[in-house]
């Protein structure tokens, strides 16, 4: 397929694997912000091919993962009501609650659809005016774009009867969270390509320049992800600590002027909670005051719920690249893809699902 | 006497009286004059047949054999058409690629219709156009039949069960237990495309070339197979699951290993390309005419051969074999050379957020 063979190619591959080994000096733990990059290292086996003295760990990228539980059951909640449509993306689907996911809400006779995009759950509230339609608007900076322009249309057209259930997250302050952390290991990253599409990378200079870290923007193939851990460790041996871009194909340091002006239209920056993490400043966006009537948590009156974490789910400590899956006492017993404990183990992007998606056999042969 | 050749049915009208019955009545599965209707005016004249034609309660059957294979599916598809088929194409070959699957030559089927009140009686009629065609396609025919109404609001237009029974003519044991260390494993074409068909027609997505469904019946190329004499252990359908899952099925069931390269599945452009876009993993989309077969490594390449030479096999590929490894286990060699885990889904594939 073009564009997308060209970065799969096993020679290349091997040719960056053997570059890597001649710079390398000494050992370096590199953190793949974004959860797509950590299933295509897992899934290609990218890590196999790295020499030793490199430790890439799993950072906190995955939406699906780091929504707070709480979150998932203001969802069940709303999903249940019989006046509502509620519209999600599918990989949030299974993830666990308190007691249920969303795929149990709907066999239990909640209208909850799989959508592909919130404009298509913009067109169901147009086409249902009786019900309710909320859209469960989770991402980072990528999906932002789309869930602003979804609330902007809204409000253009007055659809009164849709609403947004918000839990968007940004990258940066995670990492700031990662690097302040006195356990932390994190020597270099890997940004998040399609983060940066959107949203460029200059508010990552201060970040590279304060805690004296390399950050390569890198996409999401292969070879892409093998020439940004090449970036990365070439800097960390000649002592650098810059921003750079190995995603020049998609992203230009400004990033999409037109979408962050949509985001800053629409949402503001407000402190979040992250599974496994707790509380991050400034970490997510909510409704700005303007569009403050499409908030389904006070439309239907659930933002004062809370919800505990299952007390054994490491998740937190995986996610902050503190501990691998299978260090968890959880992973592939009490834990598993038919019965998770924690969302890293549901969603197709989080670290626990790629584990034990594809290295289950290794896992099991060194216990 | 199964010829398709000259089968025009662009033809045919509804033999139903539209102007008196557009939809489906209640009274169309009531036992009275209305379904006697059906049955004479649209079942028996498409299908016809001397048992059909018996008008009995079920078919008598010789078989011809010793050992007879007896399958049941039931199908309930969204859309009722999507491109490359329908859920009548789907309801014959299924069934057909089951007896395949087990080493038999399809002989006759049943069909079981639930059908929804209301249904426009001009969809009833496509849906047994395309049953007729694939069953003629398949050399098979519909000796026994059912049909059932439910409540407007019941059903979801049109359900079918079919059930089939083939004949076995050969000695072989065709299943996971047959399978032995050393098999190689050939696929007979690219995978993914049923389940994209379907996907892609279902949620409206608009691809610049549609991808068709791959649904074929499967009896004729396997039965290449053993009419040369090939010794075949294990056959399977790529259906829901796909690829990944029936490999494991079978690693699992015969307590082998199964190690298969990526590089020699073929997937096609398009099927690729959705399957990006969905976050999609072409292993574990559903097929409706490919099949994996299991044979003695000395047969291998006279059996890819046998398969390219046919219609249906015209992409063969030997994508794998089974060894004595780690048992029920299933890896594969990525493109890049790094061996993995193919693992069964907890359940269906969900597109991702990003």
């Amino acid at each position: 397929m073009k564009f997308v063979d060209e970065y799969r190619d096993a020679d290349a591959a091997v040719r960056y694997a053997r570059a890597l080994e001649r710079i390398t000096t000494r050992t370096w733990t590199i953190m793949e912000l974004c959860g797509g990059q950590t299933h295509a290292i897992v899934r290609f086996g990218l890590d196999e091919l790295l020499p030793g003295s490199i430790t890439l760990v799993h950072g906190p990228g995955c939406p699906v993962c780091v929504t707070p539980i709480e979150l998932i059951e203001k969802a069940i909640e709303i999903a249940s009501r019989p006046d509502v449509i509620f519209c999600s993306f599918g990989d949030m689907l299974r993830v666990p609650g308190r007691s249920k996911d969303l795929l149990t809400v709907k066999a239990e006779g909640g209208d909850v659809r799989i959508v592909y995009s919130p404009i298509d759950a913009l067109n169901i509230a147009r086409q249902n005016p009786a019900r309710e339609v909320v859209f469960f608007a989770v991402g980072f900076e990528t999906t932002a774009p789309a869930n602003a322009m979804a609330v902007y249309q809204a409000a253009q057209q007055r659809v009164g009867n849709f609403s947004l259930l918000v839990s968007h997250v940004l990258v940066p302050p995670a990492m700031e969270a990662i690097l302040s952390s006195p356990a932390n290991r994190v020597q270099g990253f890997l940004a998040a390509g399609h983060v940066c599409t959107v949203m460029g990378y200059t508010e990552y200079e201060p970040v590279a320049r304060r805690y004296r870290v390399p950050i390569v923007v890198t996409g999401f193939e292969p070879l892409d992800i093998l020439q940004g851990i090449y970036m990365c460790v070439l800097q960390l041996e000649q002592g650098r600590s810059e921003v750079e871009n190995q995603y020049t194909r998609s992203v230009r340091r400004e990033g999409n002027r037109p979408a962050r002006d949509l985001i800053s239209k629409v949402f503001r920056v407000v402190s979040r909670k992250w599974r496994g993490i707790g509380e991050i400043p400034r970490s997510g966006l909510a409704l700005q005051p303007l569009y403050a009537g499409f908030d389904a948590e006070t439309r239907f009156g659930v933002a004062d719920r809370t919800a505990d974490e299952s007390p054994d789910c490491i998740s937190g400590a995986i996610l902050q690249g503190l501990k691998k899956p299978f260090e968890c006492p959880a992973f592939g017993t009490g834990c598993t893809p038919e019965h998770p404990l924690g969302a890293t183990m549901v969603s197709s992007e989080g670290a626990c699902a790629a584990y034990y998606r594809y290295r289950r056999n290794e896992i099991s042969a060194a216990s | 006497m199964h010829d398709t050749e000259g089968a025009d049915f662009a033809g045919f009208h509804c033999p139903i009286p539209i102007e008196q019955y557009p939809r489906v009545l209640l009274a169309h599965g009531g036992g009275g004059r209305l379904m006697h209707q059906l049955i004479e005016k649209m079942f028996l004249p498409m299908f016809r047949n001397s048992r059909l034609e018996s008008r009995h309660d079920g078919a008598v059957i010789e078989p011809g054999a010793a050992r007879i294979a007896f399958t049941t599916d039931s199908y309930v598809v969204r859309p009722l058409f999507f491109p490359g088929g329908d859920i009548g194409t789907l309801a014959v070959n299924g069934t057909v690629n089951d007896l395949a699957m087990c080493g038999a030559q399809p002989l006759c089927l049943s069909a079981g219709f639930i059908l929804e009140e209301g249904l426009p009686m001009e969809t009833l009629w496509r849906v047994v156009r395309s049953m007729k065609q694939a069953a003629d396609e398949a050399r098979v025919e519909l000796v026994t039949g059912d049909t059932k109404v439910v409540d407007r609001g019941k059903g979801d237009g049109i359900f079918i069960n079919t059930a089939g029974v083939g004949a076995l003519r050969h000695e072989a044991v065709v299943a996971p237990s047959s399978v032995r260390a050393g098999d190689v494993i050939l696929i007979n074409g690219d995978i993914g495309r049923h389940g994209i068909a379907i996907m892609a027609a279902r949620e409206e997505l608009a691809f610049e070339n549609p991808i068709e469904s791959d649904c074929a019946p499967l009896a004729g190329v396997v039965r290449e197979l053993f009419d040369n004499g090939i010794s075949v252990h294990c056959l399977r359908d790529l259906t829901r699951g796909g690829l990944a899952s029936a490999l494991v099925e079978i690693a699992e069931a015969s307590d082998l290993h199964i190690r298969v390269q990526e590089s020699s599945v073929a997937v096609h452009e398009n099927v690729r390309g959705a399957c990006e876009i969905l976050g999609f993993d072409p292993l574990y989309v559903a097929n409706e005419g490919r099949f994996v077969c299991f044979v003695s490594p000395e047969d291998a390449e006279r059996a890819l051969d046998l398969m390219r030479s046919h219609p249906l096999g015209r992409d063969a590929q030997i994508i794998g074999k089974v060894t004595d490894g780690k048992a029920g286990m299933v890896t594969m060699k990525s493109r890049i050379g790094a061996t993995r885990i193919v693992d069964m889904l907890s359940g269906e594939q969900l597109p991702r957020i990003c």
